[in-house]
């Protein structure tokens, strides 16, 4: 079989694009990274024919080719440079039936570029309801190609866009007839100035076209829209409605994530159990089910709130609806320093921060931009909650004091708007503080509202989890390999004598006793013991133990693997086969024997987690975003000691 | 008189702006001299403001509609 057929999708934001790239290439798709750069980059194949497959990019959507963004730049690279590695060999430019005119700005710079070109108009079903005529036969001709008029919701003109796309050394390479190269060369006008009058010329040059051969009834158009905004964006009824649908979200996401997750946990455990006891007893076998069995357990936990708050996300970004909320919220946001556009980021933040700091990309200006990425790590992340969830369940007493709710509950929620509070309250102090003047730009479009397509919302959840659980998983299962060599060897000689240490020092202890003795003996002295052991000063005044300083550290990777470092710490030489929770429970300081996780320390270590930025690829994100080390390692080290002041004082005071 | 100055319901044409002052983004979306513009919406606070621009429903800020001149139709 011959090399497949390159094939780039380019169209505006909104225009079905990412519909019809799921619908050429179904499953065979996958998202990755430019080299260097965050855009998304999803690719995926495609058979057109028995014979001919198609390898199919989707490029970012984009308003223009004018490069104002990376998102932009990446798009004219792939259609301009001949030995890129997707240079296609055909460009299919979506555009959108109703706003065909703005779509076509488009469609006359990709096609000015010389390529096989195709137009498809998507959104075919809503020319009869908008009451839209084209001449079809007519447009092809004055704009020198090949149209396809599609709909994605009805899944129809698919097959004719794959005959023009197998066709394509039919499709005519002569440019649209724009005189723009005057304007570009001969005068001494800014850059922006001259693409300002190419997009005037280019308009001209649409309309005249469009005006014979497009029509709208305009009275069929508006009605829903308008009705559905006004009760949308009323000034009561929306703000009641969007905290309504974040309630309810909130609500779906931890009751309903319960149960998969029970599930998944215990699924583990079980296995952990079984390659202990059917496996050949040795090195290996330890690795596997005190190391990367427990540690694989701990991200493919999160897949059920993950996939659940994307989805939630993604009906709520097809339908239209968030464009509302930011439309909504963007005064009030405002006068914290961010952008309406930052409702996006915060609320994925409850997620994970990764996914939404790159949402911040929306943001035009750059202080908002700015501020949103270094406040957004305060929300309560997915990652946050195991680590909530057992400390609350170790030192909250249990009891319904308020309407049913649980005290854990309650504890938890207070722990979620502590995050936001903490996150709109810095957003506050960096205005002020932050001396950075930059044109308050704000553009968001107000796109149709549309039922959402289940395809589109299906794979938009496939690709984010999965992106979440490659990305962390990694970083998981390393650290917990790395964490359990270090807990199972040490330095000296005490590690290696440890059981006659032991023998010879507590002669009264047998059996199981005697075991656990030499465990935690061991443990102490082994590598990672040695190193809590070390920072263990520092962390004493916040009422924590040399355990728990190892988690603390080990949980900079992710702040998921504290719980993991501590089922890793209490496991590691341990026969017994209780719950991590009920170990904890019975965890006592050697000295006096009262119990690690009591009240105090409990709540100094949910606060330190609400507020210190314990995760790696969160720095990792910011450096991207932001262009250099500057911002992660203030937010860092801001967020760190702030975090370590609030743990410290609250021990302080309930001890 | 200027974007920022119309009321809900106000149809007009755009006259001028200086095109350093406004983001490029918008120039693309439409909003060009000769462009129709309607005032769709305010947001409860007054701002940002929800327009048609030839057809394509958007929102800007007030500070930057009140670049945009228009003439009212």
């Amino acid at each position: 079989m011959s090399t497949p057929l390159k094939v780039a999708l380019i169209g505006n934001p909104n225009t079905g694009k990412t519909s019809l790239f799921n619908s050429l290439t179904g499953l065979n798709q996958k998202v990755g990274n430019y080299p260097g750069i965050t855009v998304d980059k999803k690719t995926g194949s495609c058979k057109l024919s028995d014979s001919v497959t198609a390898s199919i990019i989707d490029l970012p959507g984009t308003y223009s080719l004018n490069a104002s963004s990376e998102d932009e730049s990446i798009a004219v690279k792939v259609l301009s440079e001949k030995e890129n590695t997707y240079y296609p060999d055909v460009v299919v430019v979506v555009a959108e039936v109703e706003n065909l005119k703005r779509n076509l700005l488009l469609f006359t710079q990709v096609k000015d570029l010389g390529l096989p070109t195709v137009l498809v108009i998507n959104m075919q079903d809503l020319m009869q309801t908008k009451g839209i005529t084209i001449d079809v036969p007519t447009l092809e001709e004055e704009l020198n190609t090949k149209i396809i008029l599609l709909s994605s919701k009805k899944n129809t003109g698919v097959s004719q866009l794959k005959d023009a796309v197998l066709n394509y050394k039919n499709l005519s390479l002569v440019p649209c007839a724009i005189e723009t190269n005057s304007i570009l060369k001969s005068t001494n006008l800014s850059e922006k100035q001259q693409q300002h009058k190419d997009t005037i010329k280019r308009y001209q040059f649409i309309k005249n076209i469009l005006d014979k051969h497009y029509a709208v009834e305009v009275t069929r158009a508006e009605g829903f829209r308008a009705k559905l905004d006004g009760l949308i964006t009323h000034k009561v009824f929306g703000y009641i409605i969007f905290f309504a649908i974040l309630f309810g979200i909130f609500q779906a996401l931890f009751s309903w994530s319960e149960y998969p997750m029970d599930l998944i946990d215990s699924a583990f455990a079980f296995l952990s159990d079984w390659t202990k006891n059917n496996l050949p007893e040795g090195v290996f076998t330890r690795l596997l089910s005190e190391g990367i069995i427990p540690g694989i357990g701990g991200v493919v936990i999160f897949i059920p709130q993950i996939a659940f708050l994307f989805l939630f996300l993604s009906i709520l970004e097809e339908s239209g609806y968030m464009s509302r909320v930011v439309f909504l919220m963007d005064k009030i946001m405002r006068k914290f320093g961010l952008s309406g556009k930052s409702v996006v980021p915060l609320i994925s933040g409850t997620a994970c921060a990764i996914p939404a700091i790159m949402a911040a990309r929306n943001i035009e200006n750059w202080k908002e931009r700015l501020i949103t990425i270094l406040v957004t790590p305060f929300t309560t992340c997915a990652a946050r909650l195991p680590v909530y969830a057992i400390i609350i369940s170790l030192v909250i007493p249990k009891g319904n004091p308020l309407l049913g709710m649980s005290t854990h509950a309650l504890v938890l929620m207070s722990l979620y708007m502590l995050g936001f509070g903490a996150a709109i309250l810095s957003a506050y102090i960096l205005n002020k503080v932050l001396k950075i003047q930059s044109k308050s730009y704000f553009v968001i479009e107000m796109p149709n509202y549309k039922m959402p397509l289940f395809k589109n919302v299906f794979y938009n959840v496939l690709d984010k989890t999965k992106a979440f659980v490659l990305g962390a998983g990694k970083i998981i299962l390393a650290v917990s390999i790395l964490l359990w060599v270090l807990a199972s060897y040490g330095p000296g000689a005490d590690f290696d004598n440890a059981e006659e240490l032991v023998k010879t020092e507590f002669t009264n202890l047998e059996g199981e006793e005697l075991d656990t003795k030499i465990a935690s003996y061991k443990l102490e002295h082994s590598y990672i013991g040695t190193f809590g052991k070390f920072i263990e000063p520092s962390i004493k005044p916040l009422g924590y133990d040399w355990k728990i300083g190892i988690a603390l550290i080990t949980s900079f990777a992710a702040r998921e693997v504290f719980v993991g470092t501590l089922a890793t710490i209490y496991s590691v030489g341990s026969e017994d086969e209780s719950t991590l929770k009920e170990k904890m429970k019975r965890e006592v300081h050697s000295g006096t024997m009262k119990p690690v996780f009591d009240f105090p320390t409990g709540i100094s270590l949910l606060l330190f987690y609400a507020f210190a930025m314990q995760c790696m690829s969160t720095v990792a994100i910011v450096k991207k975003e932001t262009n250099g080390w500057k911002w992660p390692l203030i937010q860092m080290f801001a967020m760190t000691i702030f975090a370590y002041l609030v743990a410290l004082v609250s021990y302080q005071v309930l001890h | 008189m200027t974007i920022s100055d119309l009321v809900k319901g106000d149809k007009a044409i755009i006259t001028s702006f200086i095109v350093d002052d406004i983001p490029l983004k918008l120039i693309e979306m439409g909003c060009i001299e000769g462009s129709f513009v309607e005032l769709v919406q305010k947001a409860p606070l007054k701002d940002p403001l929800y327009l048609n621009v030839n057809g394509t429903y958007l929102a800007i800020r007030k500070e930057t509609a009140s670049q945009i001149l228009v003439e009212k139709v």
